[in-house]
């Protein structure tokens, strides 16, 4: 980006919320059924039906407010969104619009600059979803899929505190974890259970007042956010620089292309004539009930991660990551109390070569094919240097691919390392023996050639010596001679 | 008594007949479905008659009585106003929008009539998703009054009144938004109930203007009408508006006498704009009730003349929403061949509804325009809330407020059709207690150049029993409700 310019971003976050039944019916969420199996009369938006309130959307909007340290509100009120759409039965969506119930919240980021930075949450308020329309395979006419009509969602409203396409993401990854955390959705972006709208402006850097921003719909991955706000931030600073003017309008960003398009202008935008919906009652919510979902917050991303640094003393950054989602945070945890080793040892492994496995096959860690108590021994066996580290990773792969515990697969793989020094030193003089020249040139200085031996004596081992023993012997045999 | 003349009797006292076992439920509702076929042609007063169903269902009613299992409607015929959906039934809400529309389930208030064992007749004429006050409106044409078949029945409940007045039926449920249940009872001599908001659930009931849409009856006395909202009343879970308030026994209820009874008067029901023979009946009617110790109390509503205004922005809007439903994508008229979607939408609904749902929908889309919103839909809410606070201070003084209902009595079919305004002031003196959420119920209380003339009684929130018993007991002292139109006796 031009130093001449910076950028303003707020995200608007739809989240489904992970209830059993509709927000205003009894009709089942689950995905992916068959079309129009899961829309009831209400969901069809048939004459006469009403809206009843689902409770526990409720409960899962005030959990939201508390963990982002935001305003509960005692009352808030559903609104009608007027438009006409065939995949919108009632010809308007049932959403709250000047009194939220959620206001004023906040969470922490970390900055491109690598501080911490407090991003606003303006609101966050309920609604339903709409249906679907589909147009592929479907020769001259559209089809309507209204499983998804009514289905609930929490849209989770930034304060224009964004700056770059870095902290946009971010700030949406912190929210993704939020919601998780707290169980009030379950984040799965390809089914499009969290998906955000990016507003972005430009300004001259040093500005205080805002330029006219495009509002980016429907973005359904974190890359696809960073991408599209890129693509808009370089167009938009073309037009300014080119002398034009930033268009007020909806753009969609075109993953195959990387680029984003005009979907409709400012001169046709709806007039949405929202108004309180006469069939449903404002919310009111109490002090008890507030307090009472209080009790039922577990601890929270930014919590968990200051209390891994302080009380496991593992890196910063690997904190950060460990607690992403509550599942790693809790397996590490798990995997730390049966672990002799340090806490970073174990953070290294879920980090590293459990996180590999587990996107290999796009498995969540709670579907992990080596449990956090597995993992545990395995690591325990390099601590006690039964195993090298080498030797461990095949042991990983033995265990990942079923092949039981890791003593079982130690045992069975005769994969038990040389610790015998009588053992280890018949075989490093015979491969002393073997490279007289190398021996030499190592006597005569080239100590690098250290490494030579110790791959060489590994290979007649078959990896099995310890390599620290191993090491040790060669020095004291190569400098005997 | 001979079956023929099965169709002179109410509610009531077809009951105590179904219970002697002097007539059967298969008896009297073939009597009527004969009524039905003697007089519909000149009344027009049903748009879908349910005779199989209704033979049907009596039947089940008479094994019933026979096994001693009996709802407390057992057998009774009546007709649904055809705005409350009926499984399996036309449900048309009086518009070529529903022309071929079968609901696939039951309102509420047909289940709970239908549980007590109530036998449906058919279902009623209306004006046009009950935007109307004669009945004009209606895509299936004009209902004719009884009383002068060149004269509206009033609206929107205009059949369900007219087949009450013409003894077809000896009751009908209505609904009630501006007056649409009162208006017609009064200007067909029969009495019509619109209870509490949220008395009586919503579900399933098509809505106009949901904040003041109300379900009632319309009856030939007051005693009938208690029976009926027994079994109508209550919580339902399916509308989130409907209140959790118990539920009296109307029926014994009745008895309360007039005596201490406080009415008031609003005095500018009785200025200009009141027809005077209607004025004179209603004058009367106040009197019969001061005579048997009931005392008339001045009480002022101030804000009552902005009633009409806020009304028609506060319905319209809701209409203009409510009606988006009816877009020609999941059932109702389609237009046939469309171009795109623009033009399915356009021509469907164009097509579909009326000059007067048109009407409502372009006004209430522009009252709630961004711009426009402040000025009217705000303004319109701010008022209502000040019109609701008039009346809680009138009853903090007195039981009922009593005036006319309408008015004047019915006017000739075709006259007010060209001008809005006009037909709008007929709901005048009723709207107030939509907008306050208030039950009211008219009575007959006399004639104006021989047709009937209504007798308005609003009370406070769930004030139903007083109302009820007040115009039972007037119906004690008179007979104006027993009178029948020439040619329907």
């Amino acid at each position: 980006m031009s130093a001449a310019w910076e950028v303003v971003i707020g995200l608007e976050i739809h989240t489904q919320l992970a209830t059993q039944s509709k927000i205003f019916s009894g009709a089942s969420t689950a995905y992916g059924a068959e079309p129009n199996t899961q829309a009831c009369l209400i969901d069809l938006g048939y004459p006469g039906v009403l809206p009843v309130l689902n409770g526990e959307v409720v409960r899962m909007a005030c959990k939201f407010g508390l963990a982002v340290n935001a305003t509960v509100a005692p009352r808030s009120v559903f609104a009608r969104k007027n438009y006409f759409y065939p995949d919108l039965p009632k010809g308007y969506q049932i959403s709250q619009y000047e009194l939220p119930i959620v206001e004023h919240g906040e969470l922490f980021i970390t900055d491109d600059e690598g501080n911490e930075k407090r991003i606003g949450i303006t609101r966050a308020h309920l609604e339903e979803d709409a249906g679907k329309s589909i147009h592929e395979g479907l020769d001259r006419y559209s089809g309507i899929d209204l499983n998804r009509a009514g289905t609930p969602l929490l849209e989770i409203v930034s304060e224009p505190d964004l700056r770059s396409a870095k902290e946009a993401v971010a700030y949406m990854r912190k929210i993704h974890s939020i919601v998780r955390y707290l169980g009030i959705s379950d984040g799965n972006m390809q089914e499009g259970s969290f998906r955000c709208d990016a507003n972005v402006s430009m300004r001259p850097r040093g500005d205080e007042a805002f330029g006219t921003r495009t509002e980016i719909k429907n973005l359904n991955s974190f890359r696809f956010v960073e991408r599209a706000i890129n693509f808009e931030v370089e167009r938009q600073i073309e037009v300014l620089e080119d002398g034009g003017k930033v268009v007020q309008e909806t753009r969609l960003y075109d993953a195959g292309r990387d680029e984003t398009r005009p979907m409709r202008s400012k001169e046709e935008a709806n007039d949405y004539r929202y108004f309180p919906d006469p069939d449903l009652l404002p919310i009111e919510i109490s002090r008890e009930f507030v307090d009472s979902v209080r009790e039922t917050l577990p601890e929270l991303p930014d919590d968990k991660r200051h209390r891994f640094v302080d009380d496991y003393g593992i890196r910063h950054d690997d904190a950060a990551i460990l607690t992403t989602n509550r599942a790693t945070a809790d397996y590490f945890e798990e995997a730390s109390a049966s672990a002799d080793a340090p806490a970073q040892v174990v953070a290294n492994w879920v980090i590293g070569d459990l996180s590999g496995a587990l996107n290999k096959e796009a498995l969540e860690i709670e579907a992990s094919r080596i449990p956090a108590e597995a993992l545990a021994g395995l690591i325990n066996r390099i601590h006690d240097n039964t195993i090298s580290g080498k030797i461990a990773k095949e042991v990983f792969e033995a265990m990942w691919a079923g092949e039981g515990s890791a003593d079982a697969v130690i045992e069975a793989r005769g994969l038990k390392q040389i610790t015998d020094s009588s053992a280890i030193e018949a075989i490093v003089d015979k491969v002393i023996a073997a490279n007289p020249g190398q021996a030499e040139e190592y006597r005569a200085g080239k100590e690098k050639l250290i490494g030579f031996f110790v791959g060489q004596v590994m290979k007649e081992t078959g990896g099995k010596a310890n390599p620290g023993q191993v090491n040790e012997i060669l020095r004291t045999r190569l400098g005997k001679s | 008594m001979s079956s023929k003349d099965l169709h002179t009797l109410g509610l009531t006292q077809l009951a105590k007949g179904l219970e002697s076992g002097e007539f059967t439920s298969v008896e009297l509702v073939r009597a009527l479905l004969g009524r039905i076929e003697a007089h519909d042609t000149e009344l027009n007063a049903f748009i879908t008659v349910t005779a199989d169903a209704a033979l049907q269902a009596a039947e089940r009613a008479d094994a019933e009585r026979r096994k001693g299992e009996t709802g407390v409607l057992n057998g009774l015929p009546l007709v649904h106003k055809d705005i409350f959906c009926t499984r399996g039934v036309l449900t048309t809400c009086g518009s070529k929008m529903l022309e071929n529309f079968v609901s696939p389930y039951d309102a509420t208030v047909v289940e709970r009539l239908a549980g007590a064992g109530a036998v449906m007749l058919g279902k009623t004429n209306m004006d046009e998703f009950a935007m109307g006050s004669s009945n004009e409106t209606s895509y299936f044409g004009p209902v004719k009054n009884p009383w002068d078949l060149a004269r509206s029945p009033g609206g929107s409940s205009g059949g369900s009144a007219a087949s009450v007045a013409a003894r077809i039926a000896p009751a009908a449920t209505g609904t009630d938004t501006g007056g649409s249940i009162r208006q017609p009872a009064a200007l067909t001599g029969t009495t019509g109930l619109k209870p509490t908001y949220g008395r009586v659930s919503r579900y399933g009931m098509i809505a106009f203007a949901s904040s003041l849409d109300q379900a009632g009856v319309i009856t030939r006395s007051a005693e009938d009408a208690a029976l009926l909202l027994g079994v109508m009343a209550g919580f339902d879970e399916r509308d989130s508006t409907s209140i959790d308030h118990p539920v009296p026994d109307y029926v014994a209820g009745l008895g309360r006498s007039l005596e201490g009874l406080r009415v008031g008067i609003v005095r500018q029901h009785f200025d200009a704009g009141l027809d005077e023979a209607t004025g004179n009946a209603v004058r009367e009617a106040l009197a019969v009730l001061e005579s048997q110790g009931a005392s008339l109390t001045e009480v002022d509503l101030p804000n009552l003349d902005l009633s009409v205004p806020t009304y028609y922005v506060v319905a319209p809007a809701e209409c203009s929403s409510n009606l988006s439903r009816f877009d020609g994508v999941r059932f109702g008229h389609r237009a046939e061949n469309p171009e795109d979607l623009l033009d399915l939408y356009c021509r469907s609904r164009g097509e579909g509804f009326g000059a007067e749902v048109k009407r409502r929908i372009l006004t209430g889309t522009y009252v709630l325009s961004a711009g426009y919103y402040d000025a009217y839909y705000l303004k319109a809410q701010q008022v209502r809330q000040l019109i609701a606070d008039d009346f809680r201070k009138a009853f903090a003084d007195v039981d009922v407020i009593a005036g006319p209902t309408a008015p004047a009595p019915a006017f000739r079919l075709g006259d007010k059709t060209d001008d809005p305004i006009t037909m709008y002031l007929n709901d005048i003196y009723t709207i107030g207690a939509n907008l306050a959420g208030l039950p009211g119920i008219s009575i007959p209380c006399g004639f104006a150049d021989a047709l009937p003339v209504g007798l308005h009684l609003v009370g406070p929130h769930f004030g139903e029993e007083r109302l009820l018993s007040t115009a039972h007991q007037y119906q004690l002292l008179t007979d104006w409700h027993t009178r029948c139109p020439e040619g329907y006796a």
